[in-house]
C-alpha cells in the first residue's frame, strides 16, 4: 500500500486549469476509512445544542399539528378559493428539495460522474429526511389526516375505492414509492459502510449496533456481484422515478383549469425547479459540515464547482420556463390567462412574491458565472439560501396567485397565513434539522467503500494525476 | 466454500495478482472477501440474476397495479364523470409506472439479501483473527479443497504471491459460502 507520500499527494492535483481533484486525501485505505469513520466516535461539543435547537422546531411542528387536529384546519390561514396554500407550498418545496439527492445518487451514477461519489450519501439522507417533511403536509391538510389511510385502496366495508382518474391519488403511489425506493437504495449503498463501521466502533455495544445494521456484510465476491448490479438498477430505477414524482405533483396543478395552472410546460418546470432548490439544499449541509468535519480533502473545491454549475443550468431552465409562461400567457390570448400572468403577479397584491422569486431565482445565480465564487464556500452557501427563498416562494407564487383570482371577481379573495402556518413551515425546518444531525453523528456520511474502489479505479487508469480535468468527467 | 486455504493480502492489487495466478494454473474454486468491488475478481463471477428478476418484479407490480386501478374504478366502483370513459388507459399510466418502480426495487433488495444469505450475523469467517478487517482494508483469498487442483501446497504458493498468512478452514467448521 504505497499511496502515502508527498509524491502522491503531487500526483492527485489535479487540472492544469488550477482547480481540485474530485479526491485530495491520500494515506492508505485503512488511513482514508478512519478519516471517514472519525465524525462518527469523536466528541462534538456543539451536537447538543444543535440537536436541542432543532428538537425545539421538532416539537413546535408537533405542537402545531396536535392544535391544528384538535382544533380544525380553520387555524390555518386557508379560505375559499385558497384552498392549497402553506400545506401544498411546502409539501411541493420539500419534496423537490429531495430530488436532488436522487439525482446526485442515481442519475450521476448512470452518468459515472465522479464528483457524486463523496456526496451521494449525504444528499440521500437529505432526500429521505425532506420527503418525511413533505409527506406531513398533506396528510394534515386533509383536515381529518386519521383517515389518511382511505387514499389507499383496499376492501372496506363500504365498498369504496379510490377514484385514479384523479390526479391526487397518483401523488399517494409516486410520493410513497418514492420514500420507500429512496430508502432502499440508501441502505443498499450503506451496508459495506456499516461493516466498516462495525470493525472500527471503539465500545462492544457500538459494534454490536452497527453490526446488526450491517446484517452480517462481509464482502464475498458472489455478494459484490450481486450487490453491483443490483445498486446499478436501483439507479437505473430511480433515474425515471425522480423524473415522474416532480411531474405527478405538477399534474396535480396542470391538469386543473385554473389559469396559471392548465399548462403543458410544468412537468418539465417542476423538475427543474425541484433540483435546482435541492442543490441548493445539498449546499447549504454541505459547506457547514465540510468545514466542520475538514472533509476539504474529500469534498473539494472541484464538487463546490460543479454543484455551482448545475445551479446555474437549473436555474437556466426555471428562468426559461417563466418566460416561456409569459410568452404563452400573452400569445395563446386567453384573457384569464394573460390576467393572472401578466397582470396579477408582477403587479397584483402579490407583487412582491414575484419580484423576489425573479430576483432570487433568476438574478442572483448569475454571480456563479465566475468561477472564484463557484468555489467560495460562502458565497455559494448565501446565493443557495436565496435560491431556497427563491424557489419558496416561487410555489407560493404559483399557488395563491392562481387561485385567489381565478374566473369570477366575485370569488376572489386574498390570503393571509396565519402564525400557525408559520410555525408549522420552520417546525418542519427544524425536524429536518433535527434527522439530519441524528443522520450525521451515527451513519457514515461520506461513502468509505465506495471512494475508495473509486481511488484505485483512478490511480489504475493513471487519472488522478488529472489527465481528463474537465468538470463532469472529474 | 466449505473448507479449504484461506490467504489474507494487503491490498487488492496483491489479490488480484494471486488470484489471477491461480486461475491461470487451473484453480477453479477460488472465492474472494473484498472491502470494495474489485473488478478483476469479479469478472470470474457469473452474471447477477437479480436484474432479471427485478425486470420480472417491476412488470408484474405495474401489471397489478393497473388491474387494481381498472377493477375499482371500471367495474367495481364505476363513477361517469362528465361521460369520460370509465376504463381509461392514461390515467392509469403514472400509478402503473410506479408500482412497476415499486416492486421492481423491492424484488432487486430482497433478492439481493436472499442471494447473499444475509442477514447472517454469525459466520465461521469471523472466528479468524482480524478477519473483520475485511470491511476496511484487507483482501481474503480462498481456495477451496474440492477444486480438482487443490493440494495443500497452495498456502506456500500463496505466500510467494504475497500473502500475508494463509490459514486452513476446515469442514467442520461450517459453511462459509
Amino acid at each position: 500500500m504505497s499511496l502515502a507520500g508527498t509524491a502522491e499527494l503531487e500526483l492527485l492535483r489535479d487540472e492544469p486549469t488550477g482547480g481540485e481533484a474530485v479526491l485530495l486525501e491520500t494515506g492508505t485505505e485503512g488511513e482514508l476509512a478512519d478519516r471517514l469513520l472519525a465524525p462518527l466516535w469523536a466528541e462534538w461539543p456543539w451536537f447538543k445544542y444543535a440537536l436541542g435547537v432543532s428538537a425545539m422546531g421538532a416539537l413546535a411542528l408537533f405542537a402545531a399539528l396536535t392544535y391544528t387536529v384538535t382544533t380544525g384546519i380553520g387555524l390555518w390561514g386557508n379560505n375559499i378559493p385558497v384552498a392549497w396554500a402553506f400545506g401544498i407550498i411546502n409539501f411541493v418545496w420539500w419534496i423537490g428539495i429531495g430530488h436532488a439527492g436522487t439525482f446526485i445518487s442515481a442519475v450521476l451514477l448512470l452518468l459515472e460522474a465522479r464528483w457524486r461519489t463523496s456526496i451521494n450519501r449525504f444528499a440521500e439522507g437529505m432526500t429521505l429526511f425532506a420527503v418525511v417533511q413533505a409527506g406531513l403536509f398533506p396528510i394534515f391538510h386533509m383536515g381529518r389526516p386519521w383517515f389518511a389511510y382511505w387514499l389507499v385502496p383496499y376492501p372496506s366495508e363500504m365498498g369504496l375505492w379510490p377514484q385514479f382518474r384523479s390526479s391526487l391519488p397518483w401523488d399517494v403511489v409516486a410520493v410513497s414509492t418514492y420514500l420507500t425506493v429512496s430508502l432502499l437504495f440508501w441502505y443498499t449503498g450503506l451496508l459495506p459502510d456499516l461493516a466498516a463501521a462495525a470493525v472500527r466502533a471503539p465500545t462492544p455495544l457500538r459494534r454490536r449496533i452497527y453490526a446488526i445494521f450491517a446484517l452480517g456484510w462481509r464482502g464475498d465476491a458472489k455478494h459484490w456481484n450481486d450487490y453491483r448490479a443490483t445498486y446499478l438498477i436501483l439507479g437505473g430505477l430511480a433515474t425515471p422515478l425522480v423524473l415522474s414524482v416532480h411531474t405527478c405533483v405538477s399534474f396535480d396543478f396542470a391538469i386543473a383549469q385554473l389559469p396559471g395552472w392548465h399548462s403543458a410546460i410544468f412537468p418539465p418546470f417542476f423538475v427543474a425547479g425541484a433540483i435546482y432548490s435541492g442543490f441548493a439544499m445539498v449546499v447549504q449541509l454541505m459547506v457547514p459540515a465540510r468545514a466542520i468535519f475538514h472533509l476539504q480533502g474529500v469534498v473539494t473545491k472541484n464538487h463546490l464547482d460543479n454543484i455551482g454549475k448545475m445551479l446555474l443550468v437549473t436555474g437556466w431552465i426555471v428562468t426559461y420556463s417563466y418566460l416561456v409562461e409569459i410568452f404563452m400567457a400573452w400569445y395563446g390570448g386567453n384573457p384569464y390567462e394573460m390576467h393572472a400572468i401578466l397582470q396579477d403577479r408582477p403587479f397584483g397584491p402579490y407583487w412582491f412574491v414575484f419580484w423576489g422569486v425573479i430576483f432570487c431565482n433568476c438574478v442572483a445565480v448569475q454571480v456563479l458565472w465566475s468561477r472564484r465564487l463557484r468555489t467560495s464556500p460562502v458565497a455559494l452557501f448565501v446565493v443557495a439560501g436565496l435560491i431556497q427563498i427563491g424557489m419558496w416562494s416561487e410555489r407560493f407564487m404559483l399557488i395563491v396567485t392562481s387561485l385567489h383570482a381565478d374566473f369570477l371577481p366575485s370569488s376572489w379573495h386574498i390570503y393571509v397565513p396565519s402564525w400557525i402556518d408559520w410555525t408549522i413551515l420552520a417546525g418542519t425546518i427544524g425536524f429536518f434539522l433535527f434527522l439530519f444531525l441524528l443522520f450525521l453523528r451515527f451513519v457514515p456520511f461520506i461513502p468509505i467503500s465506495e471512494l475508495n474502489e473509486m481511488r484505485r479505479e483512478m490511480r489504475a487508469r493513471g487519472e488522478l494525476n488529472g489527465a481528463r480535468g474537465r468538470a463532469f468527467d472529474a | 466454500m466449505r473448507s479449504g486455504i484461506l490467504a489474507e493480502f494487503d491490498s487488492a492489487d496483491a489479490l488480484a495478482r494471486a488470484y489471477e495466478r491461480l486461475a491461470a494454473s487451473g484453480y477453479r474454486r477460488l472465492t474472494s472477501w473484498t472491502p470494495y468491488a474489485v473488478r478483476s475478481v469479479l469478472r470470474a463471477e457469473p452474471r447477477s440474476p437479480v436484474p432479471r428478476w427485478m425486470l420480472v418484479g417491476g412488470l408484474l407490480g405495474g401489471a397489478f397495479g393497473y388491474l387494481v386501478q381498472w377493477w375499482c374504478n371500471a367495474v367495481d366502483y364505476p363513477i361517469d364523470v362528465g361521460g369520460r370513459p370509465l376504463h381509461s388507459a392514461p390515467a392509469f399510466i403514472p400509478i402503473t409506472f410506479e408500482s412497476a418502480v415499486l416492486a421492481a426495487s423491492l424484488t432487486g433488495f430482497f433478492a439481493l439479501l436472499a442471494r447473499c444469505g444475509l442477514p447472517r450475523l454469525s459466520h465461521p469467517l469471523f472466528a479468524i483473527d482480524d478477519f473483520d478487517r475485511v470491511a476496511i482494508d484487507r483482501f481474503w483469498m480462498g481456495v477451496d479443497d474440492a477444486d480438482p487442483r487443490f493440494d495443500e501446497g497452495v498456502a506456500g504458493e500463496l505466500e510467494r504471491l504475497g500473502a500475508l498468512r494463509c490459514t486452513r478452514l476446515w469442514p467442520s467448521e461450517g459453511d462459509a459460502r
